[in-house]
């Protein structure tokens, strides 16, 4: 369980939230919406204590990570996968030593368990015999799904998309959504997506939260926020701009 | 300390203050040997054998200018055989390991700060943050080790290569009677002087891996960041080298009063 207590965060002069309020129980699927530069991305940094709060407090599985040290919050981070906007690959390393890389730094499985898995987490992702590639061999989607490999093979509770689907046709979000909803059913995991894209939206969450003006405005089902009247909602589901 | 925020000076402390943490967060993590043992063995592959060249280079051809250069004013006061020396000395005590830590601060320092400022502004450390792995053991304490290691190797290289050519150059083309030659350099050298070079060479070695690090960890986004970043850790380094050089020397010197 994820539970945001009146987080306020600034950048310079800059606020980008101010006194947000949230509640992700375990197994959900959250999708977090709102305009470009809303602080999307910047609540999810704070989710997985990459960024430290102004004010305000962040609780996984009722753990208070906003005062911890970077030490500390390696173990937290350990039930969090996170597949990043630019998939963050690391460049001087292989398909398959992306993948392997959090397996290896646990030290726990043998070199035999470690390509098990990873040809496992590939597969999952529909990525078979890419294993010795490298990221810049790739495009933008196949880089997304090694990404989320990398972010499943050690099984994870909870998994952070930031913008999985941004820069990609409809026809490759539409499989990135599709794998999103496969990975939250068959790991059961705690799903969190950062989007603008409503459709994607509609289709991977359970639960849509809706940033405007810095804080949370809307927080319900897709059913109930594409069916709102309220306009500010409704601008952004039909996707208007300001007069 | 409110009237300097936003200054030059405050920003420069500022930096100092992160670069001392750094630095104690990292050497904590060295000791308790938090590094991959692969990851080590690269980053010496890359600090200490790609490096060879450069330092190799130029060892030669300092030992064999001083040695000229030295003749020279010498032979105007019928010392000629002296020459090697003040070559020996100056290599062994300054000019090995300087030249040497320069020339890596170069090659080195700015490929660590390039390299980790690139997986910074591409969300790599984050990402390695992420998967549970703190970014100082992962990349600054392999960068850190295998830098004093390779440091002091390629010094020793350095002085060894500067003081042979110095031999050859003395004997061969300015015609200094070689037994004389050599036995003066071992009546006035010690083998402190070594020892100050070493000694020199792992604090270098130190200062470049270090400001390599820490600019590439606290670097600017995009392209420019990097660029900027990349030129500061070549230029930060070589001040600093030089600058402790003058402290480490008198310190050393203080140091072995004080022993002997």
């Amino acid at each position: 369980m994820i539970e945001v207590r009146q987080l306020s965060k600034s950048f310079g002069s800059q606020l980008i939230l101010d006194g947000v309020d949230l509640r992700i129980e375990s197994g959900e699927s959250a999708v977090i919406i709102g305009r470009s530069g809303g602080g999307k991305s910047v609540l999810l940094k704070h989710i997985i204590g990459l960024l430290q709060p102004d004010a305000g407090e962040v609780f996984v599985d009722g753990e208070n990570i906003t005062r911890m040290n970077e030490r500390q919050l390696l173990r937290v981070r350990s039930k969090f996968g996170m597949v990043f906007q630019g998939a963050a690959l690391f460049d001087s390393m292989t398909v398959a030593e992306n993948v392997a890389f959090p397996l290896e730094r646990k030290h726990q499985f043998t070199p035999g368990e470690i390509a098990k898995r990873v040809v496992a987490a590939l597969e999952m992702v529909d990525l078979p015999g890419t294993e010795k590639k490298k990221p810049a061999e790739l495009s933008g989607g196949m880089r997304k799904r090694v990404g989320l490999a990398r972010a499943i093979v050690y099984e994870p509770q909870i998994v952070l998309y930031d913008e999985p689907t941004t820069g990609l046709d409809p026809i490759v979000s539409d499989s990135i959504d599709k794998l999103i909803i496969r990975v939250r059913d068959h790991l059961k995991v705690t799903s969190i997506v950062v989007t603008h894209d409503m459709r994607s939206a509609q289709r991977v969450g359970n639960h849509v939260i809706m940033l405007h003006e810095k804080k949370v405005y809307a927080n319900c089902t897709p059913e109930k926020l594409f069916a709102s009247t309220d306009p500010v909602v409704r601008q952004f589901v039909d996707g208007v701009a300001d007069k | 300390m409110n009237f300097l925020a936003g200054t030059w000076v405050g920003e420069w402390l500022i930096g100092l203050g992160r670069l001392a943490l750094l630095t104690r967060e990292a050497v904590a993590a060295c000791l308790t040997l938090k590094a991959s043992r692969r990851d080590l063995l690269y980053q010496i592959y890359f600090i200490g054998i790609k490096s060879q060249a450069v330092v190799l280079v130029t060892g030669a051809f300092t030992g064999m200018v001083l040695t000229a250069q030295t003749y020279f004013q010498f032979h105007k006061v019928k010392m000629d055989t002296a020459t090697l020396a003040v070559v020996g000395v100056s290599m062994c005590d300054e000019l090995g390991p300087v030249l040497t830590a320069l020339m890596v601060a170069g090659r080195v320092g700015a490929a660590i700060a390039a390299e980790i400022g690139t997986m910074r502004v591409t969300d790599q450390i984050d990402a390695l943050r992420t998967l549970a792995t703190h970014p100082i053991d992962y990349l600054v304490v392999p960068r850190l080790l295998a830098s004093i290691i390779a440091l002091p190797l390629l010094t020793m290289e350095s002085i060894v290569l500067g003081i042979t050519s110095g031999y050859l150059v003395g004997t061969q083309l300015l015609g200094i009677d070689p037994t004389y030659l050599y036995y003066d350099m071992m009546k006035y050298m010690n083998d402190v002087d070594v020892v100050f070079g070493l000694v020199k060479s792992f604090v270098y070695g130190g200062i470049i891996a270090l400001i390599g690090c820490y600019k590439g960890l606290t670097c600017g986004m995009g392209a420019e960041g990097v660029g900027r970043a990349t030129t500061e850790a070549v230029v930060y380094s070589s001040i600093t080298i030089l600058i402790t050089n003058f402290f480490l020397t008198l310190l050393l010197q203080r140091l072995y009063v004080l022993i002997s």
